[in-house]
């Protein structure tokens, strides 16, 4: 007579993890995550001048009572809607809203900490700010798949945020933080910085993809070719960056030194002659691979029709063959793109330029906000390159599958 | 006319093709059947030059199909596979309009090029036209891979397991189809196959292949009746010979004479196209001894009786 009691005890297990259930996991561990942010780590750093060591300062520390208040019951209110609620677009308007709240409250802490006139100190995001901005960030993110927005949407989605972020650096509300003081000191370097990272890698990309299609294409065709030659640009891949801009110097260098021509269009043994050199190596691999992939992917029997109605090799070739094989492709060239947009930061410690300027010479003057101001451009900047080309891959493969 | 002089293609040590000649009339379905690996796709293909010949020379209408280019030469000669190869990424129109285009016709004279394929094939121009091949069933594809390869009007049209990929029902639907299809523009067909039965069906002469050499090609009655080769013997099928044998004939072609005063009386009416096999069925069905032959508008035109057929089902 004992099975009966143990029957009854289900009922309640079964209403445990009904309630369970009910809380969004990813929004327990963001909601977890955020807290430690808000109770555990400095807001924001209060440096006299831009290389000390900063002091920690939370919210309460820094904002009157009703605002700290205000601040954290809006982030509770975030909490619960991401732990309760599963609805797509109100778990994005939550994060939007959290991550406006989270930036005024950052410009606040940032002026009422600064004397007026003053721009010796400085007034940084602290850990807690980051890991609040990280659970924002990611809820928003989540909030968008949870959508499955069209390739549109996103870009979309895309513009509107670089948008945001321009007013809210050129509008003068966050004039006072840090990475924007440090931005207005280097805003003409900065723009020469943006421009050198864009032509590197895109650069660097374009004469990958000139290369890497035919090499491709051989290996498609003469299947002997395949094993070593991309073996050979695997080993290229394994050489770590910086070796291999350091391989690259020393002949540039003598190249530059022995045939005038070749210093006249600029190529040094520093400079962006090696950086290019070397992303455009890196880049060979995943194009070549997917060039194979995709046009592997294309059925045996479209390619006989396409000879079989007349078609020449090259327009089978180029108008059904590597059209068909284009989502794939895209896909190597986005890898590469990205891929390069990070990279390209390593090439400033060759004199290559671009974001990685920065990112060098902050490390140098022990300057973190200057660190950030090479850093987070740079994974805006291969985050937008993502999302582009995710949505052209999405679009052609939706029309051909 | 398709004249086909000692074709050979060797793959290193191994003859796919082994000196194969033949005679394709014109207007005809001549069907090329045998077993895996026997050789028929490489024939087929060496009339277009998808494969180059080792040795031998095809002739179209007296011309030697190596006097120009391989890819001029496919832009007039059709051509269907299984699983037909349609492009994934253009619409049925312009799948269709794909020869046309290669030979520099003009959209004018395309487009209504391409409606009247749609509907000789039974598929709705307004329907279908702007339709991409994943949303087609097998047998709509099957059709439109059919219609792409007769859409610059060629004199030949070559078929390699054009009903491989259809399930049985589909399948004799397409068959009747082809047939109906080839009265209507009187192509040059011919089609490869493994399935003895297809052969049989489309066939005004069949060859059979075995190991890259013809055995026999002849009229489908002759390889039942007069097989050359033990192999064309068990192909043609000995329990199902007599049957196979009135499925050749139709029921207009045996039809007896009416004796006046008869029409009417004798047993169930059948259409003069339907084959005798179809024929004997019905009469063993109905128990009936003779049948009424009546012609598509229903006019009685002849008789039949189970005697009739069963005296066409002996060996001659
Ligand atoms: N490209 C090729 N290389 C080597 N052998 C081939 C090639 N194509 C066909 N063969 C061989 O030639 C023979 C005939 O092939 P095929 O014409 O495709 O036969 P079927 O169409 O009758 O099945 C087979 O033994 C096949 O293995
Ligand atoms: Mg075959």
């Amino acid at each position: 007579m004992s099975s009966p009691g143990l029957l009854m005890r289900r009922p309640a297990a079964a209403r445990h993890t009904a309630v369970l259930a009910g809380i969004d996991r990813l929004g327990a561990l963001l909601t977890l995550l955020g807290a430690a942010g808000l109770f555990l780590l400095p807001f924001v750093l209060f440096k006299a001048n831009r290389i000390v060591p900063g002091d920690s300062r939370s919210v309460a520390q820094v904002l009157p009572l009703w605002a700290s208040l205000g601040f954290e019951a809006m982030l509770a209110a975030v909490a619960a809607v991401a732990l309760l609620i599963a609805n797509g677009p109100l778990r994005l308007a939550a994060a939007l809203g959290g991550i406006v709240g989270l930036a005024m409250a950052l410009a606040a802490a940032a002026n009422a900490l600064t004397p007026p006139h003053n721009i010796i100190v400085r007034v940084a995001p602290g850990g807690g700010f980051w890991l609040l901005a990280a659970a924002l960030g990611l809820l928003a993110t989540d909030a968008i798949t949870r959508m499955r927005p069209g390739p549109g949407v996103r870009v979309l989605l895309l513009g509107l945020f670089l948008g945001a972020a321009g007013l809210a650096l050129t509008h003068g509300t966050f004039d006072n933080v840090s990475i924007v003081r440090e931005y207005s000191l280097h805003a003409s370097a900065f723009a020469l910085a943006a421009r050198q990272q864009v032509l590197l890698s895109v650069g660097s990309l374009g004469a990958a993809v000139i290369v890497a299609l035919p090499l491709g294409i051989l290996c498609h065709r003469a299947p002997r070719l395949k094993p070593g030659l991309l073996g050979a640009l695997n080993v290229i891949q394994t050489v770590p960056s910086i070796a291999l801009f350091g391989i690259l110097m020393a002949p540039l260098g003598a190249l530059a030194a022995h045939v005038p021509l070749a210093a006249a269009v600029g190529i040094r043994g520093i400079g962006a002659a090696p950086a290019v050199l070397a992303l455009f190596l890196y880049s060979l691999l995943p194009i070549v691979a997917n060039t194979v992939a995709g046009l592997k992917r294309v059925s045996p029997a479209t390619v006989e029709a396409a000879l079989g109605m007349g078609m020449t090799r090259w327009q089978t070739l180029t108008s059904v063959e590597l059209l068909l094989a284009l989502p794939v492709i895209l896909t190597g060239i986005r890898i590469v793109l990205v891929q390069n947009i990070g990279l390209v930061t390593i090439a400033a410690l060759i004199g290559g330029g671009g974001f990685g300027t920065f990112i060098f010479q902050g490390i140098g003057e022990m300057a973190t906000d200057l660190v950030l101001l090479g850093a987070i451009p740079t994974v805006v900047l291969a985050f937008s390159a993502a999302v582009l080309l995710d949505a052209l891959i999405e679009v052609l493969d939706r029309a051909r599958q | 006319m398709i004249v086909i002089e000692s074709l050979t293609k060797h793959y290193g040590p191994i003859a796919a093709v082994d000196g194969v000649s033949m005679t394709i009339e014109r207007d005809s379905i001549t069907v090329i059947v045998g077993t895996s690996g026997s050789g028929k796709s490489t024939l087929l293909r060496m009339i277009n030059r998808l494969i180059e010949p080792t040795s031998g020379r095809v002739l179209i209408d007296g011309r030697d199909t190596a006097s120009e280019s391989g890819h001029r030469l496919r832009r007039h000669i059709g051509y269907v596979i299984q699983g037909y190869g349609l492009f994934p990424h253009r619409t049925v129109a312009h799948n269709i309009a794909t020869v046309p285009r290669l030979l520099g016709w003009d959209e004018n004279r395309i487009r209504p090029r391409v409606a009247q394929l749609l509907e000789a094939l039974q598929l709705d121009p307004a329907v279908y036209s702007g339709k991409y091949p994943h949303q087609l069933s097998g047998g709509e594809q099957q059709r439109v891979g059919v219609a792409r390869a007769l859409a610059a009007e060629p004199a030949v049209l070559l078929m390699d397991e054009p009903f491989g990929a259809l399930d049985p029902i589909i399948r004799e639907k397409a068959q009747d189809d082809l047939l109906e299809i080839q009265r209507k523009f009187g192509t040059t067909m011919v089609v490869v196959t493994h399935d003895i039965d297809e052969a049989f069906r489309l066939g005004d002469r069949v060859a059979v292949m075995s190991a890259g050499r013809v055995l026999q090609y002849d009229r489908p009655e002759v390889l039942v009746t007069h097989p050359a080769d033990p192999l064309v013997a068990r192909m043609t099928g000995s329990a199902e010979r007599a049957m196979r044998l009135l499925s050749l004939t139709t029921a207009g072609e045996a039809a007896l004479p009416l004796t006046p005063g008869e029409a009417g009386t004798g047993g169930p009416a059948v259409p003069a196209s339907a084959s005798l096999r179809v024929v004997l069925s019905e009469l063993l069905w109905h128990g009936s001894e003779s049948a009424t032959v009546i012609d598509g508008d229903g006019t009685p035109r002849g008789r039949l009786t189970v005697a009739a057929i069963l005296a066409r089902a002996r060996a001659r």
